[in-house]
């Protein structure tokens, strides 16, 4: 698998054409895009959009492993479009040029008949799973961690929710027969990184984790397409309810191991403070970490805007979306008196439980002034939201109850 | 896109022979180059950085990150050596050092603060 990249840096003539359509959309030159982005989030401040092939207008956070953030306007909607989907790569260069006629998977280990199959073989051979999953990079929000903390300095845009399609990893495992002794099972994918000393990207999951999960997916599809070469074409694993980190891209390699997995992406990697809530006091250290695992409910505000003016004395739809790590949302709140009154949002269709759920809610202001709406989300187990943000050193699994200005005028 | 359309004109032999899936058996895309607007400040020793850190990641990995003294931006070094064998002298590791602390030093934190919105011209994207 080669690369095409020439690490040249763009010239600004050049970076204008890329964002084109978002110059279109703004109705000014880059410069009125970036402004466009720091009205809306600080923390966007200065990013401009970028179009990657295969890709719609998207905030560039990194270009050198690339990593593409999501504008919050595709959540109005439970399913984030492909176009749309965030990207996040950990070394480069990425697959840039994939041939189907040699790409096998090949899983191997601790099993009975070792297994090198085509994409074709995955597809025709393995009864094809569907199912809607939310994928949310685990330092999605990061950039909002107080005090911050080093890497990708996202907004909330490094996530998106998906209809995949795929074989039940349960399914490959039982075709090749798991030995006795199965302790983990590692996932490697093809992308190479640029020096040999860079560890290679792989993870790991225990086997008593894959065994209890039949709906971890082998996955081709993603809403109803081939997945986009920069969310892992051909295949990628899919871990519902789980960070994004376990969803190995450009999957090429499934390995059962007797032993714990000592990769650097587990072992050094993706931990957070083996505490219950997986934090530290803020600008503390961690004795004993563990890998990064589930996700923790959350939920947002995508409309109104931020900023945005409302009319006094006239009903305010109130929309977003909710999710969890799979044991599906309950409920749905808000509340615009910082906290003090609680009312439920409508939920709107179930696609099931690890999906993004949207929600609506009517607020009519009685009075001018500024408002903060809140928003929180109650999941099926009675889990939910903290007032207060809790921190750890890497900033992962940000899940505060969110909050937007709005003026009623 | 025109990689992705000189693999396609080379297989359809291929894809006859595997019962003439529409599928196309080869995906090939160009990335763009470096983002252009993440220039790293000038100051002593950028040329180090450019020369040592720039050949493995673009300069947006630098310039976003939090405002940190040297200790802290020494971790960051000890790191890409450390952890990710990037092949840098110590020399100029403590060149580096010495660059970030100042030029993305806890005196220069203000600047994020600089940038934000004004209460004018939102528009949507």
């Amino acid at each position: 698998m080669s690369s095409h990249f020439s690490p040249k840096a763009l010239s600004r003539r050049h970076f204008l054409s890329l964002v084109g359509g978002a110059t279109t959309v703004a109705g000014g030159g880059l410069f009125e895009t970036i402004r466009t982005f720091a009205a809306e989030d600080p923390i966007l401040a200065g990013r401009p959009l970028v179009r990657y092939p295969e890709k719609t207008d998207l905030i560039l956070l990194t270009s050198r492993p690339p990593q593409l953030e999501t504008p919050m306007k595709y959540f109005e909607h439970a399913i984030t479009p492909n176009e749309a989907f965030f990207v996040r790569y950990h070394t480069f260069p990425p697959p840039t040029h994939i041939d189907l006629s040699t790409w096998r998977l090949r899983l191997g280990g601790l099993v009975e008949r070792p297994l090198e199959l085509s994409l074709d073989d995955l597809k025709s051979e393995f009864s094809p799973t569907r199912l809607v999953a939310v994928n949310q990079c685990s330092g999605n929000s990061r950039g909002r961690s107080e005090p911050r903390v080093f890497g990708g300095q996202w907004g909330d845009g490094a996530m998106g929710n998906a209809e995949w399609t795929g074989l039940r990893l349960q399914d490959l495992l039982r075709r090749a027969g798991v030995k006795t002794g199965a302790v983990e099972i590692a996932f490697r994918g093809f992308d190479e990184p640029a020096a040999p000393t860079i560890p290679h990207f792989a993870k790991s999951l225990t086997m008593h984790m894959v065994a209890d999960s039949p709906d971890i997916l082998v996955a081709y599809e993603m809403n109803g397409q081939p997945l986009p070469t920069l969310n892992g074409f051909p295949a990628r694993l899919v871990v519902p309810g789980w960070f994004s980190t376990y969803w190995v891209k450009h999957l090429a390699e499934i390995t059962v191991l007797d032993h714990e997995f000592d990769g650097f992406w587990m072992q050094k990697a993706y931990r957070i403070p083996a505490s219950p809530c997986g934090c530290v006091e803020p600008g503390g250290t961690a004795a004993h970490t563990v890998p990064i695992n589930r996700m923790k409910v959350r939920s947002f505000i995508i409309s109104p805007k931020e900023g945005a003016r409302v009319p006094v004395g006239r009903p305010v739809v109130l929309k977003g979306i909710a999710f969890d790590a799979g044991y599906g949302i309950a409920s749905v709140e808000i509340s615009t008196d910082e906290g003090n009154s609680w009312r439920r949002a409508a939920l709107g269709q179930d696609l099931g439980p690890y999906s993004f759920r949207e929600w609506t809610a009517h607020w009519v202001p009685t009075k001018r002034g500024n408002f903060s709406l809140l928003a929180r989300a109650v999941n099926r187990v009675g889990e939910s939201q903290p007032f207060e943000a809790t921190w750890n050193p890497s900033g992962y699994m940000r899940n505060v109850i969110e909050r937007i200005q709005v003026t009623a005028v | 896109m025109r990689r992705t359309f000189l693999g396609l004109l080379l297989i359809p032999g291929i894809a006859i022979a595997l019962g003439a899936s529409v599928f196309p058996q080869v995906r090939s895309i160009e990335l763009p180059g470096d983002n252009a607007m993440a220039e790293l400040k000038p100051g002593p020793g950028v040329e180090v950085v450019h020369a040592n850190c720039i050949a493995c990641h673009s300069t947006d990995y630098i310039v976003r990150q939090p405002h940190s003294d040297a200790k802290r931006w020494e971790g960051e070094v000890k790191k890409m050596t450390g952890v990710y064998g990037a092949p840098i002298s110590e020399a100029d590791a403590k060149v580096i050092v010495e660059y970030l602390a100042a030029a993305y030093g806890p005196a220069q934190a203000n600047a994020r603060k600089e940038t934000k919105p004004s209460k004018s011209g939102t528009k949507a994207p």
